[in-house]
């Protein structure tokens, strides 16, 4: 005797969230009916093995059959064809778009293309999430990332609008979107120890103040693009680096300002480089924070220093990330 | 005599892409009434138009009002090949036809198309102007309200009610034309959905006006089904319960009960003609006529019988003119029958038990689609049957009645049943419900239904009578059987519970006649065997009475299969039910009556288990009261004639009454012994369980649908009875596991249907089996008082919720740098956007539609009804395993049909389906060609509801004063 069909459907849709879970984590039933079981989900009800792996089996197909609405989540709330409550939609959204920020961080930078997803099962196998999980994961970023493409107004705001995410993960959408789109070099050998989470800090501090957006609100890519005009104002800073002089004087009052509060310090040959020698000389954070605010009032102090405001705008960014990125 | 019809197409949404270069679609909508068809204009390049059309306006015959559906279109343009059909949408305008319920159609509606599913909606608006009909020569029947809810429904007083209403149309299956063989599937299915569609139109049209010709204005309880006879054609067949309904707001509620006793003096024995026991259950009656084979089955089970000869000294003449009065009334009329399952208190007089009738039949071509007459003589032929044997038990109607069919190639088992009783005959006069309390110096008696209204002398079987353990007065049955709803007036100790009696029966594979003829040999031997189950079972659960008793047998190829479900309640004015003994067939053998008494001793373990279980502790009666006046020589007889009958498995004896001697055989008991009982979960096939009373407002709809495949290994009748116990005790173990976060809750209106379907690609050493679907209905109920305070508990910490949100999501969080040190030239405007709190897309969210099988809303209290709904769909795949198999197909294919009724409830306006029942699911796949098709038929009554608030949690029983209530607040 063999069961060929089992079907239960309810008026009000029964999505167990644990399942929910499973399902997400790109378990197969058989996976996911032990997993249950190591849960003790047989202590309940006084379920047998047969009755859990029918349940789960239906809450599979139901999450399957739910997954194609998941894809444009506004469709969800008015669609007919299930009955969800209005707490179980935004809580089916929010775990679908939910990632795994070792998978993120791996992706990150990366061109969002047909190439990376065939890769990922070496990242599947390199961060122990399975392929299912990593594939659903890529299509989320890949399917925000294309809707959000060619929209006008804020990206946060938009992937808001279209995926209904919450605030924080609206936010790490955006960061996602952002490297994406301007690819940073993330995957550096230097850079391998920082989490996506400080990227996404860092995306989101250039989002909100480099970017083209940051100026005019109701431009195409807004907050994708950095603003051309500010990156060809940041020429002009080089003069701080480049002009002999300038740099001097800097240094000096740099130095002047800081002089007894921190034991050891260096010249700092260009501003880009301050995590690695810091890291080398043990600097507290609260060292490096007073360093960084000295060394940005200092610039105001330069007679011959014409672009202030520029200056604020670029070290106000290069502060918070720096002080982001310091950690171990 | 015209009405005007008007529809307009407002918009589409999510409409499928149907081309495939632009990733877009050019739709447009046809809509057709009768022969009328009228276009939109195409929107180009969008998967949401907006056609915002005119006014379609169709001006029609009220007749094909009723009948035709409105049949709406949507299309996508082609310039140079034929459109492409995206999908369609069936709305039935009956509900616009009367003038209470609902005045417009209006709202999105699920384009259906029967390959792909639903693929988009459609915001639809329909309008019915209707012009009055004087002429007396009509053929239409506008105006009747028709419901499926097996009661008088909530805002509604019955004035009066008629009685039996029956129609049946038959016509040629479209899917067995020879059209068939050249048009595509989606013609086909299309085909089918209509006539359907028109068949249900016309016929509700027939018995409306059947139901003015007897001068009533509703059909309640009514109960349409369709036979698929496959090659013989289609029929639709349909019966309820004819009664003017009004809407008044009367407080006076219905009058008490007129007779608390039948009239002594009227033993005439009109109503006693069957004198041979019926325990020995099977008279067949097989006799070759054109090619039919009749074969009927009476099982009137077990009710008392004989009225109580001594007592009811009161009853004086005017009851003996009352009781003749009734029996004229009913007698005018061709039967007697009630569709109903609950009535008003005071309308049942006595119940004297199940009555029901089989017959086999052979399915011969139709030749006349407008002459349905063999059909309509077949079921004649059986409500004959079922009208005489409740004669034979005393009464004069026949309540709960349901009729159902099953078939299997050419061969046909109709079945009826109900239950017998006797009505109180003032709900049969004009005027009386009106007039109201004329009769009230009768008291009502809780009991007064479970007294018997036959003659003790005469009865029609053995039956062990008592005086009645409420009013010491009248005589009552050890036990009741019956297929309607508990009463509201009687008087229950404990819970009740749902038992369920299964069995199969093997015959041989076999071609017309010989097959039908070995099919009606093993009726009666498991309608026998069924009883005995139930039998067993409701006295090891220590109970004495059954309520909604439906007892299905489903014929296939090469089995029968018998599934009986009720529920069991102790009630308390029966007596306790005696105890069960087993006995071996070979008593010598030391080691076995071991065996037997470490059984004995089991069966005595639960039965004290289960009425721990079931909370039943009846009153410990010192007195014995029973006084079996059956004169021993009438006894003996009766002795005889059980073993008489045959079963060698199963001896019953149930001449004992009290101290009852219960012999079972070993196999039996321990099948009836190992069932599942799940704490915190109840379940019945009533609407109501006996003995709970505190119900929320927390309600979920299910229909569940398996299927087995059987080896042929194990066909013997033993191997197969614990394969089909086992398939039932664990659909219902899945259900209690899938609903756990519901307890404590009770499975209401449980319904099980088994089929076995026939399977022309039998593979080698498999044969497809039982398709048992469960449609039910599940409550949570509360046990624990108080629940308003958990309620403002939790949303307290909701507000708490609320609050907190927003200052968790400040723009950027530097723990380490203070306010002062803001280097942040950042526009405001930007930090205020990232704060917004999220809010749901454009366009109102889906109202949510509850749906139930029961004829009421747990705390709620329904305003409004907006009329029957009645679809019939069909589904079929080409892609099978593309959809994820049949468990995939299936599964989306149910939760479309509860999304196209869901939407047109709403779209009625309301927010409910009571009454809901899938009534047909016809399933069939064909693996090797990855192809599948099933069809879906539901019914249900659309109503407005409204909360009533928590405190108000009241029983929700049919009483008097709840009638009342609802009448004072219903509209108008």
């Amino acid at each position: 005797m063999s069961m060929v069909l089992d079907v239960f459907v309810g008026n009000t849709t029964i999505m167990d969230m644990d399942i929910y879970q499973l399902w997400l984590d790109g378990l197969t039933v058989r996976e996911a009916v032990k997993a249950r079981m190591d849960q003790g989900a047989l202590l309940e009800c006084e379920a047998n093995a047969e009755v859990l792996m029918s349940d789960t089996m239906d809450q599979f197909r139901t999450f399957q059959l739910c997954e194609r609405l998941l894809h444009s989540p506004t469709k969800l709330a008015n669609q007919l064809l299930f009955q969800i409550p209005s707490q179980h939609q935004r809580m089916l959204i929010e775990k679908y778009y939910e990632f795994d920020s070792v998978f993120a961080r791996e992706v990150l930078g990366k061109k969002l293309s047909k190439g990376t997803k065939k890769d990922l099962d070496d990242i599947s196998s390199k961060t122990g999430i399975t392929l299912k999980s990593c594939r659903r994961q890529f299509d989320n970023f890949k399917r925000v990332f294309k809707v959000v493409e060619d929209l006008k107004g804020p990206l946060v705001e938009n992937i808001q609008h279209h995926f209904l995410l919450t605030d924080t993960q609206a936010r790490d959408y955006a960061a996602i979107v952002f490297f994406a789109n301007s690819r940073f070099e993330t995957g550096k050998r230097k850079l391998q120890y920082l989490s996506f989470q400080d990227f996404a800090y860092c995306a989101s501090q250039l989002i909100q103040y480099w970017t083209t957006g940051a100026v005019d609100s109701m431009v195409e890519d807004m907050d994708v693009d950095l603003e051309k005009e500010f990156l060809h104002e940041l020429k002009d800073l080089k003069v701080l680096v480049n002009d002999k002089n300038m740099l001097d004087q800097h240094k000096v009052l740099v130095c002047a300002a800081l002089r007894g509060k921190i034991k050891v310090y260096r010249l700092m040959e260009a501003n880009f480089k301050v995590i690695e020698p810091c890291r080398c000389d043990r600097w507290t954070l609260g060292e490096v924070t007073l360093f960084l605010t000295q060394y940005t009032n200092a610039a105001h102090g330069l007679g011959t220093f014409s672009r202030q405001v520029v200056w604020d705008r670029y070290m106000g960014v290069i502060r918070s990330c720096i002080l982001r990125m310091y950690h171990e | 005599m015209p009405g005007k019809l008007k529809a307009k197409i407002v918009a589409g949404r999510h409409l499928p892409v149907m081309d495939r270069a632009s990733d877009l679609t050019d739709a447009f909508v046809e809509v057709k009434f009768g022969n009328t068809t009228f276009k939109t204009d195409v929107f180009p390049k969008s998967l949401n138009p907006q056609w915002n059309s005119e006014w379609f306006k169709f001006e029609v015959d009220d007749e094909d009002l009723q009948d035709e559906p409105l049949q709406i279109t949507v299309l996508d343009h082609d310039t140079y090949s034929a459109n492409d059909a995206i999908g369609k949408v069936y709305i039935d305008i009956d509900p616009l036809l009367c003038s209470e319920a609902a005045t417009r159609i209006c709202g999105w509606f699920p384009i259906y198309d029967t390959i792909h599913g639903i693929r988009g909606e459609i915001n639809v608006l329909v309008k019915v102007d209707l012009f009055n009909d004087l002429n007396s020569f009509r053929q239409s029947s506008c105006g009747v309200k028709f419901f499926c809810t097996t009661s008088i429904p909530r805002c509604y007083r019955a004035a009066l009610v008629h009685g039996f209403v029956e129609e049946l149309v038959v016509n040629e299956d479209p899917e067995y034309q020879w059209i068939d063989r050249i048009r595509t599937p989606r013609a086909s299915n299309e085909a089918r959905q209509r006539l359907i569609s028109l068949m249900s139109g016309e016929l509700q049209r027939k018995i409306g006006l059947k139901v003015l010709e007897m001068g009533g204005n509703a059909v309640v309880g009514y109960l349409q089904c369709f036979d698929l006879e496959g090659e013989s054609g289609l029929v639709v067949r349909a019966i309820g319960t004819a009664s003017p309904n009004t809407n008044t707001h009367s407080n006076t509620a219905p009058a008490s009960n007129a007779c608390n006793s039948p009239s002594k003096d009227s033993k005439e024995a009109t109503w006693a003609m069957f004198k041979q026991p019926v325990l020995d259950i099977s008279f067949p009656l097989i006799g070759v006529l054109n090619n039919q084979f009749r074969h009927f089955l009476f099982l009137s089970v077990l009710s008392g019988m004989g009225s109580g000869g001594s007592a009811g000294k009161e009853a004086g003449p005017l009851k003996t003119l009352l009781r003749q009065h009734t029996q004229s009334a009913l007698e005018q009329r061709e039967f007697p029958f009630f569709t109903l399952t609950c009535f008003p208190p005071g309308f049942l007089v006595h119940v004297g038990g199940v009555v029901s009738a089989r017959s086999v039949k052979l399915l011969d071509r139709i030749h006349n689609p407008d002459e349905p007459e063999t059909r309509d003589a077949w079921w004649e032929e059986i409500r004959q049957e079922i009208k005489s044997h409740a004669k034979a038990l005393g009464c004069h109607a026949v309540v709960g009645y349901s009729e159902s069919t099953s078939i299997c190639e050419e061969v046909c088992i109709l079945s009826a049943s109900g239950t017998a009783a006797m009505l109180n005959p003032r709900f049969m006069r004009e005027g009386c419900l009106d007039a109201g309390g004329s009769d009230h110096r009768l008291s009502r008696q809780p009991c007064g239904f479970c007294h018997i209204p036959y003659d003790e002398f005469n009865m029609p079987f053995p039956a062990q009578l008592t005086y009645c353990y409420r009013c010491r007065r009248q005589k009552v049955p050890d036990v009741l059987f019956t297929t309607i709803d508990l009463p509201a007036e009687a008087a229950v100790t404990g819970k009740g519970c749902l038992i369920q009696a299964r069995l199969c029966r093997t015959k041989k594979k076999a071609q017309g006649e010989v097959n039908a003829t070995a099919i009606s040999n093993l009726l009666p031997f498991m309608e026998y065997e069924l009883h005995t189950q139930l039998m067993n079972k409701l006295k090891l659960r220590s109970m004495n009475a059954l309520f909604g008793l439906r007892i299905q047998i489903s014929v296939g190829e090469n089995m029968l299969l018998g599934l009986a479900s009720a529920t069991g309640v102790y009630l308390s004015a029966l007596p306790a039910p005696g105890g069960i003994q087993v006995a071996g067939k070979t008593p010598s053998d030391l080691n076995y009556d071991q065996h037997i008494a470490t059984m004995q001793k089991r069966i005595n373990d639960t039965i004290t288990k289960n009425k721990e279980l079931y909370n039943i502790h009846p009153p410990e009666s010192t007195e014995e009261l029973v006084g079996s006046p059956i004169p021993d020589r009438q006894r003996s007889r009766l002795f005889r004639s059980t073993s008489e009958s045959s079963d060698e498995l199963l001896e019953l004896d149930l001449s004992h009454g009290k101290k009852d001697a219960f012999v079972l055989e070993r196999g039996s008991v321990t099948m009836s012994i190992n069932m599942f009982v799940s704490s915190g979960f109840y379940s019945c096939n009533t609407e109501v369980m006996p003995g709970i009373y505190n119900w929320t407002s927390g309600l979920q709809m299910f229909t569940s649908v398996r299927v087995y495949r059987l080896s042929n290994a194990n066909l013997t009748n033993q191997g197969l009875n614990k394969i089909f116990t086992e398939l039932c005790e664990n659909l219902l173990k899945s259900l209690y596991f899938k609903l756990r976060s519901m307890i404590p809750c009770c499975l209401c209106h449980v319904n099980f249907t088994v089929a076995v379907p026939e399977e022309e690609l039998i593979q080698m050493g498999a044969v497809r089996l039982n398709c048992v679907c469960v449609c039910g209905c599940v409550f949570v109920c509360l046990f624990v008082s108080g629940s308003g305070e958990n309620e403002d508990q939790l949303q307290f910490s909701m507000e708490l919720c609320a609050d907190s949100t927003p200052s968790n999501n400040q723009p950027t969080s530097k723990p380490s740098v203070s306010s002062a040190e803001r280097c942040s030239p950042l526009p405001e405007g930007r930090s205020r956007s990232l704060r917004s709190t999220r809010s749901m897309p454009c366009g109102a969210p889906v109202a949510v539609v509850k749906m139930t099988p029961l004829s009421f809303l747990p705390g709620t209290r329904i305003v409004k009804y907006l009329g029957i709904i009645n679809m019939f769909f069909i589904r079929e795949t080409t892609s099978l395993r593309e959809e994820g198999g049949v468990s995939g197909f299936l599964h989306c294919f149910i939760a479309e049909v509860f999304a196209m009724v869901r939407a047109h409830v709403a779209a009625l306006g309301g927010n409910a389906v009571v009454s809901y029942s899938m009534k047909e699911c016809v399933f069939m796949e064909n693996p090797n060609k990855n192809q599948a098709q099933c069809l879906i038929n539901v019914s249900g009554d659309a109503v407005i509801f409204v909360r009533e608030s928590e405190q108000e949690a009241t029983p929700p029983l049919m009483s008097s004063g709840q009638i009342s209530s609802t009448g004072a607040d219903g509209t108008t």
